[in-house]
């Protein structure tokens, strides 16, 4: 059984939105009708998004970090927003872990959105019924796109590569290897949802030396060092050249 | 969360609907075990059915303001399985059929003895009767359950949550069937203000216990964990947009907090003290004004005490949505 994941990479994220921006795009266009978007260039805009990237500040002041935080549905594996569907509107797929919404069956009664303690989910103020990332269903199958655009839309749009997917039950996946080997992690691990989507830290590249390994402690001349003619060329001058 | 009123007006008035109902049956096997020395109309018990019949489709009713898509309504008894919403949706047509049957049971005054235990007879409300307290009892295990299995609306995960929609409904309509006596028949009305006091002592002291719990809680979420990061000092300098969403209107109430401070006094007065008083007065002097004041204070309390109970509901996504620019 697979189950398909986001893996975001916050060490690489900037910030930009793109992956907002297309998820919308894509999402607003397909066969389930438009994501509701009223004045969105009014006063009070409003409308149903499935993605969102946040911005935290870590640290006081001077010693501070900017963290671009994109967050959508992290179709967990035990997803709390399901059981509590009094329609069976809220579901989980058996074959990829996709965790959707039948917008036929939905009565949009809210109480789902109630059960995910991310708020992931979202109503759609026109249709009323309750909308969140569908992890592009509609095109990662899609055969008549080329084989590498079968991606969701965010990850199609993101700049940097900041986004990875496929299946964390696969061991071999670029994903299950980037959560292993990078310290992938879930969000909010204390409600026992086990999100499939995982984040990557904020990791930086520390080397540290040790003063032998300034010194070159095996060199046979150390010795005479100091003696050294500097106006002829050393051995490692001409091994160098 | 934000309040929703039809849910508050929902839980009210159905909560109220079952206790007049409970109210009249036990009413009705005191009286069939001799316990209280009463000849109750059937007329008093057709009534009171029928008020809770109104009550409790007036809940229905608003419930549905609850919905987008109301048409679909039907489709929420599928998932009794896993949903306690959807056992909600299907015990309480079951509680309405049955309170409509023992109401007419008595307004038709067809009511065959099926059994009969020496002077006892069982007649066929009381045994229509009891199927519906069952129902009863469901239906306020139900509606209290939608909210306290939601672990981490730690406010409302707990068992007092389900006993205090008990009581509080109990009692309200408990008050109501003092009322209803009052105006009906009024050898009843000790009897029901005694429940009335037992019960609102009790609610008192259940809703009070849940009150002290709720504000020694410490949040298991907290932005540490909501973006995994460790470290102390996390601000949020953007949610990601600047106008609203779904996320910002529904989860927070976007009231002061002396503003639910002062709801908290108001039902602590209007569903306690001032029908307590109301029905001590009651007890030494029936009158319908007097227990008409506590049946009206408790439930205006009872709408505050909802709004409350559903605002101090504290939602971890909340932790998302701290600053706008
Ligand atoms: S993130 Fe929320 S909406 Fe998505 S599967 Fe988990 S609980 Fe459900
Ligand atoms: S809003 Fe729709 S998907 Fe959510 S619990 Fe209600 S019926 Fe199910």
């Amino acid at each position: 059984m697979s189950q398909l994941a986001l893996v975001i990479d916050l060490n690489v994220c900037v910030g930009c939105h793109a992956c907002v921006t297309n998820c919308k795009e894509w999402n607003t266009s397909g066969s389930a009708g438009a994501l509701s978007d009223d004045n969105p260039y009014g006063k009070d805009p409003s409308g149903t998004f499935f993605n969102r990237v946040q911005t935290y500040e870590i640290g006081e002041f001077p010693k501070t970090e900017t963290l671009h935080f994109p967050k959508s549905c992290l179709h967990c594996e035990d997803p709390p927003c399901v059981p509590v569907c009094p329609t069976g509107a809220s579901y989980k797929r058996e074959e990829d872990g996709i965790v959707l919404v039948d917008y036929d069956k939905c009565i949009g009664c809210r109480y789902c959105s109630w059960a995910c303690p991310y708020g992931a989910r979202e109503i759609d103020e026109h249709q009323k019924v309750m909308k969140k990332c569908t992890l592009c269903v509609d095109r990662i199958y899609d055969e008549s796109l080329p084989e590498r655009e079968r991606k969701p839309a965010c990850v199609l749009a993101c700049p940097t590569s900041a986004r990875l997917f496929g299946d964390v039950h696969d061991p071999d996946s670029e994903v299950s290897v980037a959560i292993r080997e990078q310290g992938g992690y879930q969000l909010m691990p204390e409600w026992g949802t086990k999100p499939s989507n995982h984040y990557l830290p904020r990791r930086k590249n520390h080397v540290s030396y040790h003063k032998d390994e300034l010194e070159r402690a095996d060199n046979p001349l150390k010795k005479e060092d100091y003696q050294v003619d500097a106006s002829e060329p050393s051995l490692d001058d001409v091994t160098s050249w | 969360m934000q309040p929703a009123f039809s849910v508050i007006f929902l839980t009210t008035l159905i909560g109220m609907g079952q206790g007049l109902f409970l109210a009249i049956y036990t009413e009705q096997v005191y009286s069939v075990l001799n316990v209280v020395q009463s000849n109750s109309s059937d007329k008093f018990y057709a009534i009171a059915s029928a008020v809770a019949l109104v009550l409790l489709v007036l809940g229905l009713i608003s419930s549905i303001f609850h919905l987008g898509r109301p048409e679909r309504a039907w489709r929420a008894a599928s998932m009794w399985r896993t949903s306690w919403l959807s056992r909600e949706v299907i015990v309480l047509p079951i509680v309405m059929g049955l309170v409509f049957l023992f109401g007419m049971v008595h307004f038709m005054s067809w009511n065959p003895v099926i059994m009969q235990f020496g002077s006892v007879a069982v007649r066929l409300s009381l045994i229509i009767g009891a199927f519906a307290t069952l129902a009863t009892f469901a239906l306020y295990i139900a509606t209290g359950m939608i909210y306290a299995c939601l672990k981490f609306l730690q406010e409302w995960h707990s068992p007092l949550t389900v006993i205090n929609y008990l009581l509080l409904g109990s009692v309200s309509g408990f008050t109501l069937a003092s009322v209803i006596a009052a105006y009906e028949q009024a050898e009843l009305v000790p009897f029901f203000v005694g429940w009335s006091i037992t019960l609102l002592i009790f609610a008192f002291i259940f809703r009070g216990a849940s009150l002290m719990r709720n504000k020694r809680l410490r949040p298991k979420s907290t932005v540490q964990t909501a973006i995994g990061v460790r470290h102390n000092q996390i601000k949020q300098k953007s949610m990601g947009f600047m106008g609203g969403s779904m996320n910002t209107r529904d989860f927070f109430h976007g009231k002061t907090l002396l503003f639910l401070r002062s709801i908290k006094t108001i039902f602590l007065v209007l569903v306690f003290a001032v029908p307590l008083s109301m029905l001590i007065i009651a007890l030494f002097k029936p009158s319908l004004t007097v227990l008409g004041i506590a049946a009206v204070a408790m439930y205006i309390g009872l709408l505050a005490e909802r709004w409350y109970f559903f605002a101090e509901g504290n939602h971890p996504q909340n932790i998302y949505y701290q600053s706008i620019a």
